[in-house]
């Protein structure tokens, strides 16, 4: 399917387990923006949309809630300003935002939720610094619980960070330059740190969901790392199949022998995109189906072939 | 206590004020005035059941008592909260009659302090009067003191001149003196002190004496320094001493120079002979010996030993040298320029004279460290060499020995490579076992099996294969910074190239190599690119007026490759351009291609871009921008060209950009259109993904305004 303006930004809607439905943010600076609500239809193999308007500038990154699917953030770029912004929505047929989250100091990148949805806690990536929110959900409302920078030389920007879903969630990673480091929320405090992880900038990272040490990162030197985070100096296995950026890494969630990094993959290479495929996401309903983005606003959903499915299974 | 009630009573409707907000002010204000800190009392517990606490809810905590709790229970919970209830409400009566009092003693101070200032307004006048009689007597009191005052000044004035006058009187005797203790500096201090005093007097006979007397003593001085000045052994701190009074003095500097250097000759060429004896022993040369204390200079040192000594003694000398002279001559003779350059002049070609005579002597003694040794020591010792030599150009900015030591290192390294082939040469060629007077050379069943298994296989194969892996460790270490230069790289591929190209196969696939190489290059353009876009402010950015200083970077490091790659790869095919494709037609096409898409803005600009461009590409046709790299500078260059234009187009991508930023960005790629195509196979590809780039800027941009092609033109033309 296609749309007409550019896009960057999607998501799975975490929280809705029975359909495939991915959230698609456009990107166009003098258009008005939108969000695309996708279902895919399995059986039929139809594809549904809903339109809301998003009226307050182009998305940058998304991320659904998982606890509640009307939920989700837009990290966004405000009108005219060039200042980053996170704002919260709800998902209703009017579509209103609810609150957001002014952080006029810093340029904010990423808003995650909490992965497993016992707590209300949203992370926040801007700039150097690490934030954390509680989320009141009846007041649509949140409130700044901690907060942590990064110093060191240089201006340091984190291009990614992620939740560990392990160890009850006290966990997070987040990625500058080329370092990627492991974060206590607890204490806000690092506890680990993967010096010169990646030859150039990390650009994406993602943790094993069912193996609770292991961490998948890839960057600009074209090449996809694994880590142990308990011991840091060798990655576990290098895939350099790659010959441009790696834009993102995704574990499945329900087979951690896959993940799926744009462009071509290790299991299958996809070729249907014809510019920069900045987005991947697996499906929350189905493993064994995944959507991938593309600049020109092409938006491809996937399944995994049934060769490799079987291959996997058995 | 009816009045209490009441009061109470007001209170009670004030608290239950519809307004929340003020209502939590006013809950602090009370607080505060109690003294209950909030934070601990219940702003800790988050529970809302606790009925103590701030974030009591008093549904959720009803309904928890009545699904908890057993009938009796809640009866006794009710019982329980009335007394609760009751308490509180005496307790709560009980502090309103106390703030009552409290209210009305309030009343009672305020009326007592406003008597109390009334009378305190009538003192302060009184004082104000008062002053004004004292300012008044001071006055009076410092104009009649004022007369003795300048008095007073004048006899200071005296006493001050006589002083002077009693030190010239005491001068000579004060000069010798000095000069018997042989505190120098300070009977020149004086000397100095007093000299244009006595100069200005001259015609008085008194003073006239004076200053004979004291001329003379000076004149003694001035021997005396000259004196120590030649003494072999004065240490360089006495010398700088010596010189700094001479100078003062008025001794002429140039004569002082000379004397300097030829001084400071004597000691290094001391250093100098130590090498030269060190070098003699190497050869092997009888040198007789000279005392016993020297003996243990007579054992030949190695080359690591001889650099430090050379080092340590001669380098470190000579330094020490130049910077006392720097401090003695140069720094100071600000007032007469043409000085300066003359002293600078002596002292560079001192400095120049010593420093051939000890490349010299190094050369020579590396050179006759080829034939032995290990490379390890050697290399420590070069390395070291040039080091120091470093540190000498620093000292003496105007000089460059830093070309003639790494001349020097770089012999050295080629006089190892040559000694290494022969070494190698000798040892095929040493392979005694072939030679035919050997008897079981001759026997067949021996030969065989030496020819192909022990010399083929063992010797020449193990070598290339060893090159081989020596190659990709290179190649491997590129992630790590500052390993191998590109250069290298790109010689290594070609040398595992020609292995591939001729008989031997035993050699894998020499593609990775190339290929590794390949990303090595194209990293440093990468980054430059990336982080040049990254960290402009595009938003704000001005109009521009040329073209960005790492485009100009981005063309010469592309030459440069091109040069490096030429050397080493052959042309490869390139797509036939048409005959007249000069620089000057190819972008006039461009700019009417520019020219087209923007009517198009201008005729209709609702319509979004992007149906142009997707129009576009249905046009052209797909650009491979991985594409396999072959062995030629065409495809290399084509390459990594295509694969930083990516670049560009991916950050262009992230960014936001004003209408000036668009332009800056529109000169820019017309800046790179108008060089990069002779370097590509295919110069539409340049083309159309610079156009691209363009677009995406478009695409990311407030207020799409295109600049002039024109005046893009005159601005590349300009750059």
């Amino acid at each position: 399917m296609e749309d007409e303006a550019p896009a960057r930004a999607l998501t799975s809607q975490s929280a809705e387990t029975d359909q495939i439905r991915f959230l698609v943010g456009t990107q166009s600076l003098r258009a008005e923006n939108q969000v695309h609500h996708i279902d895919f239809d399995d059986e039929m193999n139809i594809i549904n949309k809903n339109v809301f308007v998003h009226r307050e500038g182009e998305i940058w990154h998304m991320s659904a809630s998982t606890i509640d699917k009307n939920l989700l953030t837009t990290c966004y770029n405000k009108k005219s300003k060039a200042e980053m912004k996170a704002a919260l929505w709800r998902l209703p047929s009017d579509f209103d935002s609810s609150q957001s989250d002014d952080q006029s100091s810093h340029q904010a990148l990423h808003v995650l939720w909490h992965p497993t949805g016992d707590s209300k806690s949203l992370l926040g990536l801007a700039d150097n610094h690490i934030l954390l929110w509680e989320l009141d959900t009846a007041s649509s409302s949140a409130k700044l619980t901690a907060s942590t920078g990064l110093e060191s030389k240089g201006q340091p920007k984190m291009t990614c960070g992620r939740w560990n879903p392990h160890h009850n969630c006290t966990q997070i990673a987040t990625a500058n330059d080329n370092c990627i480091r492991g974060w206590d929320i607890r204490s806000m405090e690092q506890v680990y740190v993967i010096e010169n992880a990646h030859g150039q900038l990390v650009r994406d990272l993602d943790f094993n969901p069912n193996k609770q040490y292991y961490l998948a990162s890839c960057g600009d030197d074209c090449k996809v790392k694994f880590w142990d985070t308990r011991n840091t100096t060798e990655p576990l296995k290098v895939l350099s199949e790659h010959s441009h950026w790696v834009w993102s890494v995704k574990y499945n969630h329900f087979h951690d022998q896959m993940e799926d990094p744009p462009k071509d993959g290790v299991i299958a290479t996809y070729e249907e995109h014809e510019d920069s495929v900045y987005a991947v996401d697996w499906s929350t309903a189905d493993p064994w189906v995944f959507a991938s983005l593309s600049y020109d606003g092409r938006l491809v959903i996937n399944r995994v072939p049934r060769a490799e499915k079987y291959k996997i299974l058995l | 206590m009816g009045c209490c009630l009441i009061f109470g009573l007001i209170f009670c409707y004030d608290l239950d004020d519809v307004d929340p907000d003020a209502k939590r002010r006013r809950h602090g204000m009370l607080k505060m005035y109690y003294g209950i800190d909030e934070e601990t009392e219940g702003g800790a517990t988050l529970d809302p059941c606790d009925i103590n606490g701030a974030h009591f809810r008093p549904d959720m905590y009803l309904g928890k008592l009545i699904k908890e709790k057993s009938l009796t229970e809640l009866m006794d919970e009710e019982s329980k909260t009335v007394t609760q209830i009751r308490a509180l409400d005496s307790d709560m009566q009980t502090l309103v009659y106390e703030n009552y009092n409290k209210f009305i003693s309030a009343t009672d101070t305020i009326r007592k302090m406003k008597n109390d200032f009334k009378k305190m307004e009538d003192e302060m006048d009184h004082l104000a009067t008062n002053m004004a009689a004292i300012t008044e007597f001071s006055a009076n009191i410092s104009g009649t003191l004022q007369d003795r005052r300048q008095q007073i000044t004048k006899l200071s004035g005296v006493h001050f001149l006589l002083k002077k006058l009693q030190f010239l009187f005491e001068l000579p005797a004060r000069l010798k003196k000095c000069i018997e203790m042989k505190s120098y500096s300070s009977a020149v201090r004086y000397y100095i002190k007093a000299k244009r005093i006595l100069h200005q007097y001259q015609h008085m006979p008194s003073f006239q004496g004076i200053n004979e007397d004291c001329n003379r003593i000076i004149q003694e001085l001035c021997e005396k320094l000259r004196e120590q000045f030649k003494e072999k052994e004065s240490t360089p701190k006495q010398l700088a001493e010596c010189v700094d009074l001479l100078l003062q003095l008025e001794e002429p500097a140039e004569v002082l120079c000379e004397e300097f250097l030829s001084h400071a000759r004597h000691k290094i060429d001391e250093d100098l002979q130590l090498l030269d004896r060190q070098i003699k022993l190497q050869m092997g040369e009888e040198i007789e010996q000279e005392s016993a204390a020297q003996a243990y200079l007579t054992t030949p040192m190695d080359i690591l030993e001889f650099v430090d000594n050379g080092c340590n003694g001669f380098l470190s000398n000579i330094c020490l040298v130049i910077a006392s002279y720097n401090d003695m001559f140069l720094n100071r003779l600000q007032e007469d320029e043409n000085l300066d350059a003359i002293a600078l002049k002596k002292l560079v070609n001192f400095v120049n004279d010593l420093m051939v005579q000890y490349f010299n002597y190094v050369q020579r003694r590396v050179q006759l460290e080829k034939e032995t040794g290990d490379n390890t020591i050697l290399v420590r010792a070069l390395d070291r060499f040039h080091r120091r030599l470093q540190a000498m150009n620093k000292l003496l900015p105007d000089t460059d020995f830093s070309r003639a030591g790494t001349d020097i290192v770089s012999k050295a390294a080629r006089d190892r490579v040559g000694h290494y082939l022969h070494s190698l040469k000798q040892h095929f060629s040493g392979k005694a076992f072939t030679a035919s007077e050997i008897t079981f050379a001759m026997k067949p069943y021996f030969r065989g099996p030496f020819c192909t298994q022990d010399v083929r296989e063992g010797l020449v194969v193990a070598f290339i294969q060893h090159i081989y892996s020596t190659c990709e460790e290179f190649c491997e270490g590129t992630g790590e910074k500052g390993s191998a230069p590109p250069a290298l790289l790109l010689i290594l591929s070609r040398l595992c190239l020609d292995f591939e190209g001729s008989t031997i196969s035993y050699l894998r696939n020499a593609a990775l190599l190339k290929e590794n190489s390949f990303t090595r290059i194209k990293t440093f353009t990468l980054q430059m690119l990336r982080k040049s876009v990254e960290t402009r402010d595009w938003l704000n950015t001005i109009e521009p007026r040329n073209v960005r200083a790492v485009m100009k970077r981005v063309i010469e490091d592309t030459t440069a490759i091109d040069a490096q790659v030429g050397q080493l790869y052959e042309e490869g095919a390139r797509k036939e351009r048409s005959s007249d494709s000069s620089r000057r037609t190819h972008s006039y096409s461009y700019s009417l291609s520019q020219q087209q898409r923007k009517g198009n803005w201008n005729f209709s600009p609702s319509i979004d871009n992007s149906l142009m461009s997707n129009i576009q590409k249905l046009f052209s046709e797909r650009i491979e921008i991985f594409s396999a790299v072959e062995f030629s500078k065409v495809s290399v260059l084509t390459g990594i060209i295509k694969i930083s234009l990516k670049t560009f187009l991916e950050c262009v991508r992230l960014r936001t950009f004003g209408k000036y930023g668009l332009q800056q960005i529109q000169v820019d790629t017309h800046y790179l259109q108008l060089y990069l195509w002779r370097f590509v196979s295919d110069e539409n590809l340049v083309q159309v993904l610079l156009d691209e780039i363009v677009c995406s800027t478009v695409h990311r941009c407030l207020d799409p305004v295109m600049m002039e092609p024109s005046v893009i033109d005159l601005i590349c033309e300009r750059g």
